[in-house]
């Protein structure tokens, strides 16, 4: 191997020191994880898959050639005979049973999605930590009245979480009826005793360390401590969750669509009930199930990648 | 009368299946305004219950206190939860052993900070940031308002207990507990830490309350000593005398375990024998019987009391060293008491 040469040397230690200042520089633990993050493979291929949703959720209008409602080849297309155009200039992906156009479905289908996933990831992580908050502090540091809450509050989520997700889903849906809405609170609800346990679980171990013996050796009230100490040392795996159940969202959300519990309005394409209506064709046209599935397979990867990049970032047993 | 006097205090865990651990078992001592007392003893021996005990910050379910802690004239033990908490932090403060896990990780040092001086004194915004970088700067941190936006990681070990020791003298407590506060650290910052324990304690007339297992913190900063065993006081003794004639054989064992500058090389510590674990209940007897190589046939059966000896000195033996029925402990005739002898010399430099 070649020596280095003196002034190569030196211009490598200046770059090691400029490293070394910018890490003294005020980093909070959020920036370290970031920082981490986008050194690890795993997480950028996860935030590309994820960035790129997003983009075509957001552009999809753009992108979309036609509208995705209108049925502008139904001359050419007949169930009875199984004669549906296929691929062509003016419809990439052919054209549906219904005549219309393939594409400008599949690229609408993804707003949906991500709006069933997001809104029903927010609503369990809301209400969930929500509850895991009240029901970890109480238990961590709230004496017994603190236990009874805690008792309470956790047998609750216990029933919750007794059911199967799925057949919990489906019957919140079916209670309250068809509707957007109904999918995403029927998603959300199945994630809040998740959240809760977790966010319970991370709290009441962070109660009995060090910085909160400190902080009531100074005198901080109890929720005080619970607030500004206790919570914010817990929310690393909540948050990881978080991204995880944006997959399980979006996966349970189609597959209500595809039980038809889903939204019954065909106006708005959505990818779970576009695999439900390619059942018909299977046979004919499997590529009509194949699309919307790949789409759902990918993004519901692509958060899952993102999520478990994060968790490795934040877990101080895997640091190096 | 004094700052804070504990009487017969005691705590008592419930273990569920298990006999009731005693882990502090009647222990009195008192601290004057301005004083510095050493609580010293081996891990297990109730150093550290006894100084939560007094903070009222044991958990109450399965512990029963017992006894007494008069601060000021008020019976701490007594006292509700809010009442407390308005006197930890502002009264009487508390520093912990490990300066890393006592910090919140994710909560910059200003803000840790400045939640005692918003708690106690009321502080806000500016004010209390500004009062933070005064305290900072008094425990010896550099650059301290570039420190207040900084997080515990960021900070060296000797900085984060200089931060910690701020936080704990923000409110100009009258007595402060230092709990094993050197003991996470390397021996040049322990000195630092010290040095400013010492300094801080001189100019406010803080009492101080040292908790330790390591003789040689106690030799250099405390006035008045108590050596615990298995949750009980076993000998009381002003510093000097303590380390020239210890009387019981615990405390020879202490000393007696420490490395000597003037000692020949190669040559071993004496060790004491045994572990804790081999603790007797002292309702059986000496709870030391069974590691003490002075043991007697009365060591047995019957409990020890805490015997007043000449200088306000106290011992828990009923075969003491060094002391033959009340005549002055003899000089120098165990190796032990020798070895002792030296250790104010290694340590205590700058004593008058």
């Amino acid at each position: 191997m070649k020596l280095v040469t003196p002034g190569r040397k030196a211009e490598k230690i200046d770059r090691l020191a400029e490293l070394a200042a910018a890490d003294e520089a005020g980093r909070s633990l959020w920036q370290e994880t970031f920082a981490r993050l986008r050194r690890n493979p795993t997480a950028i291929v996860g935030a590309v898959i994820v960035g790129l949703f997003l983009l075509l959720s957001i552009i999809a209008p753009l992108l979309a050639p036609y509208s995705p409602t209108a049925q502008t080849w139904r001359e050419e297309t007949s169930v009875a005979q199984g004669i549906f155009p296929g691929p062509r200039a003016e419809n990439w992906l052919g054209v549906d049973a219904l005549g219309r156009d393939f594409f400008s479905r599949l690229v609408i289908g993804a707003r949906q999605t991500l709006l069933v996933g997001v809104v029903a990831t927010l609503l369990g992580f809301t209400v969930g930590a929500l509850l895991g908050a009240i029901s970890g502090a109480a238990a961590g540091l709230g004496g017994r009245v603190g236990r009874w809450v805690d008792n309470t509050l956790m047998r609750l989520t216990d029933m919750l979480l007794a059911l199967p997700s799925l057949l919990l889903a489906v019957s919140v849906a079916a209670l309250l009826g068809r509707s957007l809405l109904t999918v995403m609170i029927a998603v959300g609800v199945v994630q809040i005793p998740i959240f809760a346990r977790l966010l319970r679980g991370s709290m009441i171990a962070q109660s009995n360390s060090d910085y909160v013996l400190a902080a009531q050796a100074i005198g901080v009230p109890r929720w005080r401590i619970a607030v500004s100490h206790v919570v914010p040392n817990s929310l690393g795996p909540v948050i990881v969750q978080a991204t995880l159940t944006l997959a399980t969202a979006i996966i349970e959300a189609a597959a209500l669509s595809f039980l038809g519990l889903g939204n019954p309005d065909p106006s708005t394409p959505e990818w779970g009930v576009m695999l439900a209506d390619a059942q018909a064709y299977l046979d004919v046209r499997p590529e009509w199930a194949f699309y919307p599935a790949a789409g759902i397979v990918i993004t519901a990867l692509g958060f899952t990648l993102l999520g478990e990049a994060l968790r490795e970032a934040l877990d101080p047993k895997l640091r190096k | 009368m004094a700052l804070l006097e504990v009487c017969d205090l005691s705590v008592v865990f419930n273990r569920r299946g298990q006999r009731p651990m005693r882990a502090v078992d009647g222990v009195s001592f008192t601290v004057d305004a301005g004083e510095v007392i050493g609580l010293v003893g081996e891990s297990g021996c109730g150093k550290s219950v006894t100084s939560l005990a007094i903070m009222g910050l044991l958990p109450k379910r399965g512990v029963q206190v017992g006894g007494k802690a008069v601060f000021d004239g008020t019976d701490l033990l007594q006292l509700d939860n809010r009442t407390m908490r308005d006197v930890r932090g502002r009264d009487i403060a508390m520093i912990f052993q490990d300066p890393l896990s006592s910090l919140n990780p994710v909560v910059p040092i200003g803000v840790q900070v400045t939640e005692v001086l918003t708690r106690h004194r009321g502080m806000k915004g500016e004010t209390a940031a500004k009062h933070a970088a005064e305290l900072l700067d008094r425990v010896g941190i550099p650059d301290p308002r570039r420190r207040l936006k900084e997080y515990p990681h960021q900070l060296s070990g000797g900085m984060r207990q200089r931060a910690l020791i701020a936080m704990a003298v923000a409110c100009q407590p009258r007595l402060l507990i230092a709990d094993e506060p050197t003991t996470a650290l390397d021996v040049t910052i322990q000195a630092q830490i010290l040095e400013l324990l010492k300094d801080l304690v001189r100019d406010s007339g803080t009492a101080l309350i040292m908790i330790t297992h390591d003789l040689g913190v106690v030799a250099g900063m405390c006035d008045m000593i108590n050596v615990l065993y298995a949750g009980r006081v076993v000998e009381t003794a002003r510093r000097r005398p303590l380390f020239a004639a210890p009387h019981h054989p615990y405390t020879v064992g202490l000393l007696g375990s420490i490395p000597r500058l003037d000692a020949d090389r190669g040559q071993p510590l004496t060790p004491i024998r045994g572990s804790v674990r081999d603790v007797l209940p002292w309702s059986d007897g000496c709870a030391f019987a069974p590691r003490c190589d002075h043991r007697t046939d009365a060591c047995v059966g019957q409990p020890p009391d805490l015997v007043p000896t000449h200088d306000g000195r106290h011992h828990r033996c009923v075969n003491p060293v060094g002391l033959t029925n009340a005549e002055p402990p003899a000089e120098a005739e165990d190796p032990a008491v020798t070895s002792g002898a030296a250790m104010p010399k290694q340590r205590g430099k700058e004593e008058a």
